[in-house]
């Protein structure tokens, strides 16, 4: 019984785990999120129908954010020190008329128990009539970094995506602006930018179907603020182009609005809905995932998961190892002899946890880095530690040898070293972020001593990492995760 | 008491709501270019090229059949092919009707859309099955493709729930060898060339060009008749064709006739 018992656990722990390197933990259900804002240390989105979710550490979402007016598919930014909120209040939808209205209105913040909770009134910005190509729901905002003008982009299935100008420091309409068709048929677009593009997202596919949506997120850029958004094969999305940027991942189905939040140079998210993950009743739930840019254009990147990788130093490529002996591989010598020729060939090993572990110190080692020859002292187990919280997107990791319970650990010289064993301690746990170009940063979520320092795993020399100031410049700052696959 | 009244309050409300389609007039080709200014023009002139992108933009177009379906779920491969080929007037397959042409179509006649309410309940009464007047358009199309929607939406009352069919000619000097049909439809649709069935999309799909392309094959010398077939629940109704050589780049050496 007690064995049952323990392998019952086991399984759950490790369903837990899988869910969780993937979805938001607590109560992520929402429909069409808007952009996650940052609001005095706490995170928010709002969704269809009002309210939204809120997060102190952008992993564990609860419901609780407040916006009047309900309706559809918000949007919400900071400009300056207050917040602007775009909601559309939509009209016969499917099958009926299509008269749709975009409302914008204002808040000094975003958390609905401080004194200062107060929304100004809506006003309207934007909307289209009963039977025109156009139906004003699923706003989007837009701050232009290099002219500081404000852009509003609303539209669905039904006929033209349009874009409006707004006054950034009314967040009324543009007086005498004219709305442009910029895109059609499709849904939750919303405009970014970077490097001297504009890029207008937007979700194809069919929404609000569980899991037989085929919501699928796109994109497409222009050196203009206004478009043509042409696609990665010449396609203007106003011909119904678009690159994509994530679909469906296995359990859950159904991407669409896309929002991006930038963490600083080089680390970026994206935040939108799954319309059903089938970990959770099929319920349409928040998702964040990195944001890469890939040849100029975005795309989604994957959760790390659980399992066995090698950790490469984007320096010189050597590997992350626990400071042990070398122990020599028995067999493997064939070589390039002559007398090999004729000999059967067969498969060698490769060498096992068991075959070294004996000689290794009993306490902690030192890490370093060296030539990566596929040796149990580089094989390093990647694991979500649900319990430990998390940060925008993803859950602490423990990061231990394969096979044991050594754990990779901050020490409090702000030096990186192998504990005999996992603790649970916040020194022991490391955040995990996929960068913009595809490498990861490594960071503990604690250095003894040192609670300020936002300290990441750097390697100084081509041999030694440690903890130090991370700088997205720098490939001594980055690192890569290649799989363990011991039948290959 | 109560349920008569109400049932004969329905079948009132039906008929108020659905004027006899089968007395549907064919309006004037003035009316036809007022209804249709910015999307269509009526056609004027014998023949067209396609435009400098190969989209063909000339076609006769049947107002739309009403096959009232609420929702774009339905479009499975089967169930389209077997929606568009049931036989909705002769020939439908094989002729080349003529500007103004009438055709019989025995349909679900649906009420008028409600601009200014919501969806109809899904259990909201229809008059049932009618014969209806429906009519070919020869049409130029003022953008790259045909927005089958204001054609429905501007020309008669039926607009989500519909049934499209298109012809076309392309007239080529010589046989034009290796190369497809481009389409892009909103929403489930099939394509033929000369007869053949080259193209089936299905599922809830918005219009992009290019999205589906036929086999390669030869235009032959002189006239080759394309059809199309569109379906939609609710939605923008439109499609877009073109031909593309073995590069992807656009074919235009041809006219565009309807005779």
């Amino acid at each position: 019984m007690r064995k049952r018992l323990t392998v019952a656990t086991l399984t759950a722990a490790a369903t837990l785990s899988a869910v969780s390197a993937y979805a938001q933990v607590g109560s992520p259900f929402i429909h069409d999120p808007s952009t996650i804002v940052e609001c005095d240390g706490k995170y928010y989105t709002f969704g269809t129908g009002g309210g939204g979710l809120i997060s102190a550490d952008g992993w564990t979402w609860e419901s609780g954010a407040v916006r009047p007016g309900g309706g559809a598919a918000p949007d919400a930014m900071k400009i300056g020190d207050r917040y602007l909120v775009a909601y559309s209040a939509t009209g016969g939808g499917l099958g009926g008329g299509h008269a749709g209205r975009i409302l914008t209105m204002w808040n000094k913040t975003l958390d609905p128990n401080s004194p200062d909770f107060e929304y100004t009134e809506a006003v309207e910005v934007a909307h289209s009539l009963p039977d025109e190509d156009c139906d004003a729901i699923d706003v989007g905002l837009f701050l232009d970094p290099n002219t500081g003008r404000l852009w509003c982009t609303y539209g669905t299935y039904y006929g033209n995506i349009r874009q409006v100008e707004l006054d950034p420091m009314t967040g009324f309409r543009v007086e005498g602006n004219e709305a442009i068709d910029i895109a059609i048929d499709c849904e939750a677009t919303t405009m970014i930018y970077r490097d001297g593009w504009y890029y207008l997202l937007g979700t194809h596919g069919s929404c609000c179907d569980g899991a037989n949506s085929t919501y699928t997120i796109y994109v497409g850029r222009s050196r203009s603020v206004n478009g043509p958004f042409y696609d990665n094969v010449g396609r203007t999305m106003l011909e119904g182009g678009g690159k994509k940027v994530i679909s469906s991942e296995r359990r859950r189905i159904g991407p669409g609005h896309f929002g991006r939040f930038v963490i600083q140079d080089g680390i970026e998210k994206m935040s939108f809905h799954f319309e059903a993950d089938l970990d959770q009743s099929g319920r349409s739930v928040l998702a964040i995932r990195p944001l890469l840019w890939v040849d100029g254009w975005p795309v989604a990147g994957e959760p790390l998961l659980k399992g066995s990788y090698e950790i490469e130093s984007q320096r010189n490529g050597y590997a992350l190892e626990a400071m042990v002996d070398f122990v020599r591989t028995q067999g493997g010598m064939g070589g390039a002899s002559r007398n090999a020729s004729g000999q059967a060939v067969v498969k060698v090993e490769s060498q096992k946890l068991e075959d070294v572990q004996d000689s290794w110190p009993q306490g902690t080692v030192k890490a370093m880095c060296n030539y990566y020859v596929d040796r149990p002292w580089q094989r390093w187990t990647i694991t979500p530690v649900p319990e430990a919280g998390g940060y925008l997107g993803g859950p602490y990791y423990k990061i231990t040898i394969s096979g044991t319970d050594r754990a990779l650990t901050a020490n409090a010289l702000a030096e990186v070293e192998v504990a005999p064993a996992f603790t649970g301690a916040p020194n022991q746990l490391w955040r995990i972020d996929q960068l913009t170009d595809g490498n990861y940063r490594i960071m503990p979520k604690e250095v003894p001593g040192h609670p300020d320092c936002n300290y990441a795993l750097i390697a100084i020399g081509d041999v030694t990492p440690t903890l130090a100031k991370f700088d997205f410049n720098s490939d001594n700052s980055k690192w890569k995760f290649r799989l363990y696959d011991p039948q290959n | 008491m109560r349920k008569t009244i109400t049932i004969l309050s329905f079948a009132l409300m039906a008929i108020l709501c659905c004027p006899d389609a089968s007395a549907q007039k064919n309006p004037s080709q003035k009316e036809i270019a007022a209804a249709l200014q910015g999307y269509f023009t009526p056609v004027k002139t014998p023949a067209a090229r396609p435009d400098d992108r190969g989209f063909i933009r000339r076609w006769l177009l049947l107002d739309p059949i009403s096959v009232p379906n609420r929702t774009n779920r339905v479009f499975t491969d089967s169930y389209t092919r077997e929606s568009i080929l049931h036989e909705w007037f002769p020939g439908q397959l094989s002729k080349i009707p003529k500007d103004g042409e009438r055709e019989r179509v025995e349909m679900e006649v649906q009420p008028p859309v409600n601009l200014t309410a919501g969806r109809p309940a899904a259990d909201t009464p229809v008059p049932g099955l009618r014969k209806v007047n429906l009519y070919w358009h020869a049409l130029d199309s003022d953008v790259f493709f045909q927005k089958l929607f204001r054609m429905a939406a501007n020309l008669g009352n039926t607009r989500y729930g519909v049934l499209f069919w298109g012809v076309t000619i392309v007239n080529c000097e010589e046989d034009i060898e290796n190369v497809r049909l481009a389409i892009g439809a909103n929403n489930a649709a099939m394509f033929w060339v000369n007869g053949e069935e080259l193209i089936l999309v299905s599922g809830d799909r918005h219009m992009n060009i290019d999205n589906a392309l036929s086999k390669r094959i030869t235009l032959k010398k002189g006239r080759n008749v394309i059809r199309a077939a569109v379906m939609n629940g609710p939605g923008m109704s439109e499609f877009c064709a073109r031909f593309v050589d073995e590069e992807g780049r656009p074919v235009t050496n041809f006219t565009v006739t309807l005779e």
